[in-house]
């Protein structure tokens, strides 16, 4: 039975090729399988540029070419007159294809006959073609659905006879909001409301203020920031702090709470400096550029990691934009997806005249007005002593001729031992700085009356005030002598070939340059966002997706190429591509939509039934449980014990961190000094990242590590979280302020205080036996810490209330520490 | 229709991958509980299998090694000056390099029109049986001639340290990819029931590559390197926090377990069964961690055999911090306990070998602080029979210049440049030859003459000891099937006992 409701699963699973609900195309459904079977095994040894035995299989009217033999891969329609059949099935290692590895199977060797029987039609790769612009499926139970994402997700359900899971209990739901948009937990009264709140539009209400808030920015822009490969030092060996990187993290929280649409937020990105009339924030925009690594290891070579910064830029532009690993091309033609060595290195010509510059943040005019008051009177000042020291100078000559003669009758030992060079050559015969050197030497330490106002002038000197105005990295087109591009034969930039001009990829429309001959980074950013490429807005369509539901409706998020696993609802995703573009590329939105959903608000709850059909959830018949980010497990156990600050922006902060692991930085060129004051509770993307030795407790929970762009993060479940949320001085510390905290409440009995205490970390209602569970542990731990009262003073040293027994502190923060261990806290439901 | 077979496929291979995901991401070992029939009662995984991502798994063939030690010594030691002796260097002491040579070489610091050949100040001798020549610096693991091989033709594309200590780490100069040590717990598991499958020690200043050098890249976390410390706790928050005694820790854990079982009786997601694994071994690390520290238990001799209370040596300005010399004698004594517990990979991190100046007394120096730990490795895997299946590498990211380094014109050359053009490793055990001495440089130690290695090739080898072929030890990711050995790797079938 199972294995029939298996196959029945899969044959419909093939169909989803085709337009979602409709009739099946099988003809383009088989070839596309034929394409991706060929991917899979062939275009390694059969490609663009290998062409083994003279045979191209990436191409219909190259793979019907005579071979090298003189014989012919397949002749269509007639699937026994070629090659191809012969050696997929043959049993001699001499013949047989692939040579190595797995053989194909029966079936596959079925399907490549049906399909040359059938006339062996290539079709294009659904990713590059233009966006299909259906109207939604109809669907056997319209109720369900609130917007065209349901009718398309209810649609595929109904054709397996299954139908969507129960939208999600109202303390979920709620909480599942938060994590999802701001990344924090709602308090207990937050839920309350929400779960009073009979009106028809309370879950748009809660959606709304949410978007709104200033904690949008951080949870959204830190999504992006991966993408970015954001840090706060150079990386490689030295890896030198970038004191001035958190501009550009700044710039990206504002960017992403204005909601800037993401065709501009491109642009300023990729070209913000070209705009007309650039001000601080388009050129700190250019900063995501910057990000890139810097080698200033001792005799590395600049231009070699010149380079490197640009083929960098090259392939993090391709994965976040174009969803393909460009980078394989870097050296060769791409062996399976249609990106060449040329076609690389016409995208690293966009680049390859923006140079490393710095920019000068303007300042406040009021700032600026006492700048110049400033500098003013210090240029008075100066002008006065050097007056002063003019004169005095003057009326000196006397005694400086003086001076020198008798210098030079002194025996050497006992002249000036700073002169001593000077001296010995012949007066005559020095120059002028000499002269200059033995004047100065005199006026400024031998003749009285010039001594004080020489010192006060090289004091004055060295106090100009400075000038106002942080400097940021950026990019900047480099206009006096332009490089000519070349490609870079193996990708090695000591190989020079060919010259290559700035250009696209074949496979999407032509670049548009804004002036002939002229291209740079803006024209990029423009083919990027042009309304007629529908690979960037499917792209970052799924981008939005896989924030919301854990995976994207295409599942290689970076890579939609041949090799990319293809979209489980390619309808929905083409919907998706086209509103956000209708939408004027409102990230806010596009994600509104997608949340107000009823897909987005099934239940997580796992499905017997869904196990064996569809156990990776492609079908979306429930929402998926998903661990929340790095950042985010620390700012949970921080926002529900009542440490978190909650303040936006600013420069990276220190959080506490194990000596010897900020010791295990090159020859300790770096100092960890823990911050003070609020900075110690800041939300986790403020921590400073230091890309050789990132905090810890980041790396724990699958933070990537900012030295290449990071598509989607994986998520990993191991012991050494397990420790970390356990013993770690960060979350030990929420426990004893979270317990400080319950034991403020005004709440009769410790029944009351510990469901009090569960639903601030998991929203819900407890049931009752985990309050008894619960209890239990706070009835063992009160009774060792009555009789252990050390341990109990060690347990609660930095927040316990005053008036509180230290044992009653330790007993709640020990109860406290296991309920934020839970595996629900750090959970989105 | 047979298209939909393939689908079919897919769908076998999604059905593995959550699975195989789970896998990956579930904790170590069972724990506490009977995870594996909790998992195959819900039919999440099928019989035999267990969620465990250290879970041995078989290779592709028969396998000689079982476990790793790599002393990795960053930096890069000169190879002239301890293994590969170059009379010729000392008659040519002084002369420039004919201009064909130097022409299209790149160096790091080296200015190539006033550059020198450097004589070597140290004696060489013949040892063992087998005659393998060492310098005057390492007495005692010369000593070891007859258990070693001897590399002499490795070689590198990265001159500078951090993308060749990746090169070295993970098979290619870049960043991203998975080390050594994860591709081999990925591979074949741990056998370690209550330790990480690869532990990282470190001693000395940091090296250039720092984390990078026992990431996971692209594999789960559960395959990177654990750094085990020498201050404090062994494992990063592996003590309780201040006032937590061990017995509520217990108590703690039950009541977080049965809490979390009870949630996954509710919503059935097998990462929360992944969760409470995790929980367990965490607590069964705690237990087990202090006791692997504790040398209290080894004899007075073994302490003294590998210098664990030694005197620090003189000297040592770059490398030095605290007491190093005691620090990687502890720690090659750990990597003997690491492997006897069934820990697959131990990456022990020494960093102080980049002598641009003052080349002989540094190189004094750092020889003696390793020269006593790793004679003493060698020879107590050997005589605990663990050497049959554990493999011993000594090696760094490159090799070190016959020429003087100038820097800045400076004609009194003490040091010498990075040379990645030819290098010496060492090996031991697992599956490798003896007593052999393998590869020629040129007259000069400039370039390799014959049975060049590279990287891939030192990799591809070490792979074929633990029985993968390194060819298919794959993962794919961003549409591409990476290994250990990149695009090259070549096994040398002469080093194979």
């Amino acid at each position: 039975m199972r294995i029939w409701r298996r196959l029945h699963f899969a044959l419909a699973f093939w169909l989803s090729f085709c337009p979602d609900g409709k009739a099946a195309d099988p003809d383009r459904g088989r070839a596309q399988a034929v394409q991706a079977l060929f991917a899979q095994k062939c275009l390694e040894c059969h490609g663009p540029d290998d062409r083994k035995g003279g045979l191209r299989l990436d191409r219909r009217e190259d793979a019907l070419k005579a071979l090298r033999s003189g014989a012919h891969a397949f002749v269509p329609g007639r699937p026994e007159a070629g090659e191809l059949l012969t050696r997929v099935k043959s049993s001699d290692p001499d013949q047989q294809m692939p040579p190595k590895g797995e053989r194909l199977s029966r079936e596959e060797i079925a399907l490549l006959r049906t399909w040359i029987a059938e006339g062996a039609p290539y079709a294009p790769h659904w990713a590059y073609t233009p966006l299909r612009l259906e109207p939604p499926p109809a669907v056997a139970d319209p109720g369900w659905v609130r917007s065209p994402i349901d009718a398309w997700v209810l649609a595929r359900l109904e054709r397996e006879g299954l139908v969507p899971s129960p939208e999600a209990g109202r303390a979920t739901l709620i909480r599942r909001l938060f994590y999802d948009l701001v990344g924090l937990p709602p308090t207990p009264g937050q839920v309350d409301a929400f779960v009073a709140d009979a009106s028809p539009g309370a879950y748009e209400k809660v959606v709304d203020e949410l978007l709104r808030s200033r904690h949008f920015g951080e949870r959204w822009g830190r999504h992006w920031l991966d993408m970015a490969r954001y840090a706060d030092s150079d990386g490689y060996e030295k890896d030198n702090p970038r004191p001035d990187a958190w501009h550009y993290r700044d710039w990206v929280i504002e960017a992403v709470n204005a909601d800037l649409p993401f065709d501009q937020f491109t642009r300023e990105q990729l070209a913000g400096d070209l705009l007309p009339g650039p001000g601080d924030h388009q050129q700190v925009a250019t900063a995501f550029h910057r990000q890139t690594l810097t080698n200033t290891e001792g005799g590395a070579d600049q231009e070699q990691f010149r380079n490197e910064a640009v083929f960098d830029r090259v392939e993090t532009t391709g994965a976040i934009w174009l969803g393909l690993t460009v980078g394989c091309a870097r050296c060769h033609s791409h062996k399976y997806d249609a990106v060449s060595h040329r076609e690389y290195f016409q995208l690293f010509a966009f680049y390859d005249n923006a140079d490393e510059a710095t920019h000068r943040l303007t300042v406040p005019a009021a700032e600026m007005a006492a700048y110049q008051e400033t500098k003013a009177m210090h240029a008075a000042r100066l002008e006065s002593v050097r007056s002063r020291l003019v004169e005095a100078e003057e009326a000196g000559k006397g005694p400086l001729a003086a001076w020198k003669e008798s210098l030079d009758a002194l025996p050497v030992e006992a002249r000036p031992k700073e002169l001593a060079a000077v001296l010995a050559v012949p007066l005559e015969k020095r120059s002028t700085a000499q002269n200059k050197q033995v004047r100065d030497h005199f006026f400024a330490q031998i003749h009285e009356p010039t001594k004080e106002p020489w010192a006060s002038l090289k004091k004055l000197e060295k106090s100009a005030p400075p000038e106002p105005g942080q400097i940021v990295r950026v990019l900047a087109q480099r206009m006096k002598e332009p490089r000519a591009t070349r490609l870079l034969e193996r990708g090695d930039f000591l190989s020079p070939g060919v010259p290559v001009v700035p250009g696209g990829l074949e496979i999407l429309p032509p670049v548009v340059f804004r002036s002939p001959g002229q291209a740079d980074r803006l024209d990029l950013a423009n083919w990027l966002m042009d309304e007629r490429n529908p690979l960037t807005p499917r792209v970052l369509a799924n981008h939005v997706w896989m924030h919301l539901f854990g995976e994207g409706l295409v599942r290689t998020a970076n890579d939609f190429g041949v090799r990319g696993e293809p979209p489980s609802h390619p309808g929905l995703l083409d919907w998706l591509a086209s509103e956000y573009r209708r939408l004027g590329w409102s990230r806010k939105a596009m994600i509104r939509t997608i949340v107000l959903s009823s897909t987005y608000r099934q239940s997580s709850r796992h499905r017997a039934e869904l196990l064996d059909l569809d156990p990776s959830n492609r079908l979306l018949a429930r929402q998926n449980r998903l661990r929340v980010e790095a950042e985010l497990v620390r700012d949970i156990a921080l926002s529900i014990s009542g440490l978190l600050s909650e303040k936006v922006g600013g420069p990276s902060v220190f959080p506490p961190m194990p000596a010897d692991i900020a010791a295990l930085s090159y020859a300790n060129n770096f100092k960890w000094t823990e911050s003070p004051g609020e900075d110690r509770y800041r939300r986790g993307l403020y921590t400073f990242f230091k890309r050789s030795s990132p905090h810890p407790n980041l790396l724990a929970f699958d933070c990537p590590d900012a030295n290449t762009t990071s598509v989607g993060r994986r998520v990993s479940n191991t012991p050494l979280q397990a420790l970390a949320l356990l013993n770690n001085e960060t979350f030990a510390e929420a426990a004893e302020a979270f317990a400080k905290r319950a034991l403020g409440w005004e709440t009769s009995g410790d029944g009351a205080r510990v469901a009090l205490l569960l639903r601030h970390c998991v929203a819900r209602e407890p049931a009752a036996e985990e309050t008894s569970r619960f209890l239990e542990l706070l009835r063992t731990a009160r009774a060792y810490y009555e009789e252990h009262a050390g341990d109990a003073e060690r347990l609660t040293k930095r927040h316990r209330a005053p008036g509180v027994p230290a044992s009653e502190a330790a007993a709640w923060t020990s109860v406290a520490r296991i309920a934020l261990n839970l595996d629900e806290v750090i959970t989105r439901e | 229709m047979n298209a939909p077979i393939l689908q079919a496929e897919l769908l076998r291979q999604d059905r593995l991958h959550t699975r195989r995901s789970f896998l990956h991401t579930a904790a170590s070992g069972l724990g506490g509980i009977a995870l594996g029939s909790l998992l195959a009662g819900d039919g999440v995984l099928a019989a035999g299998e267990s969620a465990d991502p250290m879970r041995l798994r078989k290779p592709h063939g028969p396998a000689r090694a079982k476990n790793c030690v790599f002393i990795f010594m960053a930096g890069a030691p000169s190879h002239l000056d301890l293994f590969d002796p170059k009379p010729k260097l000392n008659e040519l002491h002084g002369q420039a390099l004919p201009e064909s040579m130097t022409k299209s070489v790149r160096f790091a610091f080296i200015q190539k029109e006033t550059a020198k050949i450097m004589g070597s100040r140290r004696v060489f001798r013949k040892h063992g049986q087998c005659g393998m020549e060492f310098s005057d610096l390492l007495p005692r693991l010369a000593a070891c001639a007859d258990d070693l091989l001897m590399v002499r033709s490795l070689h590198s594309e990265q001159f500078n340290h951090h993308p060749g200590q990746l090169a070295m780490q993970c098979g290619r100069g870049v960043f991203g990819l998975p080390s050594m040590g994860s591709w081999l717990t990925y591979g074949l598991g741990s056998e370690s029931r209550n330790l990480p499958g690869y532990v990282v020690l470190t001693s000395g200043r940091g090296s250039s590559g720092g984390a990078t050098l026992w990431q996971s890249g692209f594999l789960p976390s559960s395959h990177a390197g654990v750094l085990f410390r020498e201050q404090g706790d062994a494992v990063l928050n592996l003590g309780n926090p201040p006032g937590l005694p061990p017995a509520l820790q217990r108590a703690g854990l039950d009541t977080l377990r049965e809490a979390n079982q009870a949630r996954y009786d509710f919503v059935r997601d097998p990462e929360i069964a992944s969760r409470i694994a995790s929980y367990e071994l965490a607590y069964r690390m705690q237990m087990a961690a202090p006791e692997l520290i504790d040398l209290s238990r080894e004899s007075k001799a073994t302490l003294e055999a590998y210098g664990v209370d030694r005197a620090e040596p003189a000297g040592g300005g770059r490398g030095k911090q605290g007491e190093t010399a005691k620090s990687f004698a502890r720690n090659c004594l750990l990597a003997r306990r690491l492997v006897e517990r069934g820990v697959r990979f131990v990456n022990l991190i020494y960093a102080s070998w980049d002598h641009h100046s003052n080349l002989d007394p540094e190189l004094a120096y750092n020889s003696a602080v390793v020269d006593q730990p790793v004679a003493a490795l060698i020879q107590d895997l050997k005589q605990r029979g663990l050497l049959e299946d554990t493999m011993v590498v000594w090696g760094s990211e490159f090799g070190r210049t016959p020429l003087g380094e100038n820097r800045r014109g400076n004609p009194d050359a003490t040091g010498r440049d990075h040379h990645p053009f030819s290098f010496t490793m060492l090996m031991a055990g697992g599956g490798l030859k003896p007593g052999v001495t393998y590869g020629r440089t040129d007259e000069i130690g400039w370039g390799i003459e014959e049975n060049p290695v590279h990287e891939n090739d030192l990799h591809a080898t070490m792979l074929h000891c633990f029985g993968l072929d390194h060819l298919k030890l794959t993962h794919r990711f961003q549409g591409r099937d990476y290994r250990l050995t990149d695009v090259g790797g070549t096994v040398v079938t002469d080093w194979l006992a």
